[in-house]
């Protein structure tokens, strides 16, 4: 199948080319490179190592992207180094300030904050993390189903149609509101909640990525290396699975990482109105929301879990702005 | 445009009664239950008869006809009735709510002022300051203004609005004491004096929201004035001689306004839903508060219509905004 798939795409390379733009291969066809002949040709640009060398280049991207990793070593082996259970109540520490033993103090059970931070950024980013996946894998799924076959694209673009003119936030706390119980019940509580949160968010979120996908797959079937594909008699199911979705990768890409910033503040928000997760199981959102009553005399406890929300978004609005300008072939030939 | 615009009206209508279907059978499939605080002492026959007195009793696609007839009828009717003095609706059965026990258009028509006022005046003021960011960071792209503005507007919407809110109570409220924390809705404007409380009182929430909306309506504006500033009429008005003044605001703003016009529209009906939070933040009892109270209350009639009527407002600006395009723009055209 490797054979006859190589001319498929050598005619965009070659279009690209003419076109003046960078003339990297697409991630179409990883190997490109004839297994015969010019064995010189060692060091071949790929595609991510264009994209790569272009997002160094956007300073507030690296920054973000430096931070972003130093927020996710911080959840994830933080917990690690910094050994004390987040949901342990020591009451006679209550309310204690800033000290060696609790470096950013204690909530009014004398659980630690800085734990209690790094317990909550887990589930904030996992929420994040897994709403944007079943979002992005919704919006992909049905963008290319729409934009490749004419017949289903009617239909579930009416679809998509009907999802954007849903109001969004008050059907999710409707449904976090509803079913919280019965989930909680099945599932055990803390993974209930994660559950229908996630797909709550999720299921309300993939229409952006959908119509995005689904325009550059029109544009796309009209290349000539899926002409050449289809001439072969390549079938439906690899011609999405080789040539379409490679090529739809960077849009996608970009909608994910956005999608990540709107989860994680959609899920603080359901937190904050007292929708989310369960007291004993701290997120960011809820910590906020647990400090804000107590806000007066501790103002910290509002502070950091809210700066930890805002950095982690502001890294990953800045990680995806980046991303835009490094996947976009218009600007990285300059 | 005509003919776009009255199918684009008709395609609406089963675009809303599908959605208000959704939230019905929602609401429908939720355990919650509107008898759940009444005590376990009262007999199972007087709760069915509670059940029943509440209209809970009929099969659901009854109920569901029953409250479209409520909404698109009725409702109509009875505002009829007060305009005119007629008494067409007077013995028909309004949507009534299940914790108050009053029509529920009257209670939502004592919040919508609280709501209009705050969201209203953060939607004007954070277009008010966005425009002349967005022209001023095109026009002078890549300067220390333009770089000092898309960092705070991409703070500006990275922030999520409790953050911003909280942090706004705690400098402005608690540690200088400058406005008040809570929004007092009782307040009545009379003169002078009661203006500038009520001015006082709404600068946080106005602040809070303006912020999030000029953060990303400024974004528009400014992407939009760099795809017009490098066309080539900009370099003809140039070429004749005109001032920059007149290039920059007359020829280049009006066309990039088309899109951002558009924007600001489509954006409209998202402030109210967002506007849940920075009601919740300052205790405005506006929409936003009367949703969530409802649904914490199982009341079942006032969480659908205040949901559907969300629904209607995105369906009407997703509307205006495309029929706006059109009309702003005279190379649209719907065929």
């Amino acid at each position: 199948m490797t054979e006859p798939h190589r001319p498929a795409t050598q005619p965009t390379d070659a279009l690209k080319a003419a076109a003046g733009n960078a003339a990297t291969p697409e991630g179409a066809s990883p190997p490109v490179v004839p297994p015969v002949a010019e064995p010189e040709i060692v060091q071949t640009r790929s595609q991510w190592r264009d994209v790569w060398r272009q997002f160094r280049s956007h300073r507030g991207a690296i920054v973000a992207l430096a931070i972003f990793v130093f927020i996710i070593l911080f959840v994830s082996v933080g917990p690690l180094i910094w050994r004390i259970d987040p949901t342990y109540v020591d009451i006679r520490a209550r309310n204690s300030g800033f000290s060696l033993a609790h470096p950013l103090g204690t909530d009014q059970l004398g659980r630690d904050l800085l734990a209690r931070l790094m317990a909550g950024g887990q589930v904030s980013i996992a929420v994040g993390l897994t709403a944007m996946a079943i979002a992005i894998f919704l919006g992909s799924l049905i963008g290319v189903m729409s934009g490749y076959f004419r017949r289903l694209d009617g239909p579930l673009m009416r679809l998509t149609e009907l999802f954007l003119a849903l109001p969004l936030l008050p059907l999710l706390l409707l449904m976090v509101t509803l079913f919280r119980e019965p989930l909680s019940q099945t599932f055990g509580s803390a993974f209930g909640i994660f559950l229908l949160i996630v797909s709550a968010i999720g299921a309300t979120s993939w229409m952006q990525s959908a119509r995005i996908v689904r325009g550059e797959v029109l544009g796309l079937k009209e290349r000539e290396f899926i002409l050449a594909a289809r001439s072969i008699g390549t079938p439906s199911h690899r011609m999405i699975v080789r040539h379409i979705l490679p090529n739809v990768l960077s849009p996608i890409m970009v909608a994910a990482t956005l999608g990540i910033a709107t989860a994680i503040i959609t899920e603080s928000a359901l937190s904050f109105l007292g929708l989310g997760f369960p007291p004993d199981f701290p997120t960011w959102g809820r910590l906020l929301y647990d400090a804000v009553d107590q806000m007066v005399l501790y103002p910290q406890r509002v502070i950091f879990p809210g700066l930890m929300i805002s950095l982690t978004v502001l890294c990953v609005n800045y990680i995806g702005d980046g991303l835009r300008d490094a996947m976009d072939p218009r600007i990285r030939g300059r | 445009m005509l003919n776009f615009t009255i199918r684009r009206l008709l395609l609406a209508i089963p675009t809303l009664l599908f959605i208000s279907l959704v939230i019905f059978l929602l609401l429908e499939a939720s355990p919650g239950d509107p008898l759940g605080d009444v005590p376990l002492t009262v007999p199972p026959e007087v709760r069915e008869r509670m059940r029943a007195a509440l209209g809970l009793g009929e099969p659901w696609p009854v109920r569901y006809v029953l409250w479209l007839k409520q909404f698109f009828w009725v409702e109509p009717l009875y505002w009829f009735d007060q305009v005119f003095g007629t008494a067409h609706a007077a013995d028909m059965q309004r949507i009534i709510s299940f914790q108050s026990r009053s029509p529920v258009f009257d209670v939502i028509a004592q919040r919508v002022p609280q709501t209009l006022t705050v969201v209203g005046m953060s939607y004007v003021v954070g277009i008010l300051i966005a425009i002349p960011i967005g022209i001023m960071s095109a026009y002078k792209q890549y300067s220390w203004f333009d770089q000092i503005g898309t960092f705070i507007s991409m703070i500006g919407f990275s922030m999520p609005t409790f953050f911003t809110g909280v942090v706004l109570i705690i400098i402005f409220a608690v540690k200088l004491q400058w406005f008040p924390s809570v929004y007092d809705t009782t307040h009545e404007v009379t003169d002078w004096n009661s203006f500038l409380v009520q001015a006082r009182q709404m600068v946080m929430p106005v602040t809070v929201l303006a912020l999030y909306n000029a953060a990303q309506i400024s974004r528009f504006m400014r992407s939009s004035m760099l795809d017009n500033l490098g066309q080539d009429y900009v370099r003809t008005a140039r070429a004749k001689g005109l001032t920059e003044r007149v290039v920059v605001l007359k020829h280049v703003l009006r066309n990039s306004l088309i899109p951002v016009v558009t924007v600001i529209a489509l954006g409209l009906p998202a402030v109210f839903g967002g506007a849940i939070i920075t009601e919740q933040v300052f205790k405005v009892n506006g929409l936003g508060q009367l949703l969530i109270t409802a649904i914490h209350g199982s009341d079942i009639p006032m969480v659908l219509t205040l949901t559907f009527i969300f629904a209607i407002l995105i369906v009407v600006f997703t509307l205006i905004a495309d029929i706006l395009y059109g009309v702003l723009d005279p190379r649209i055209r719907y065929d």
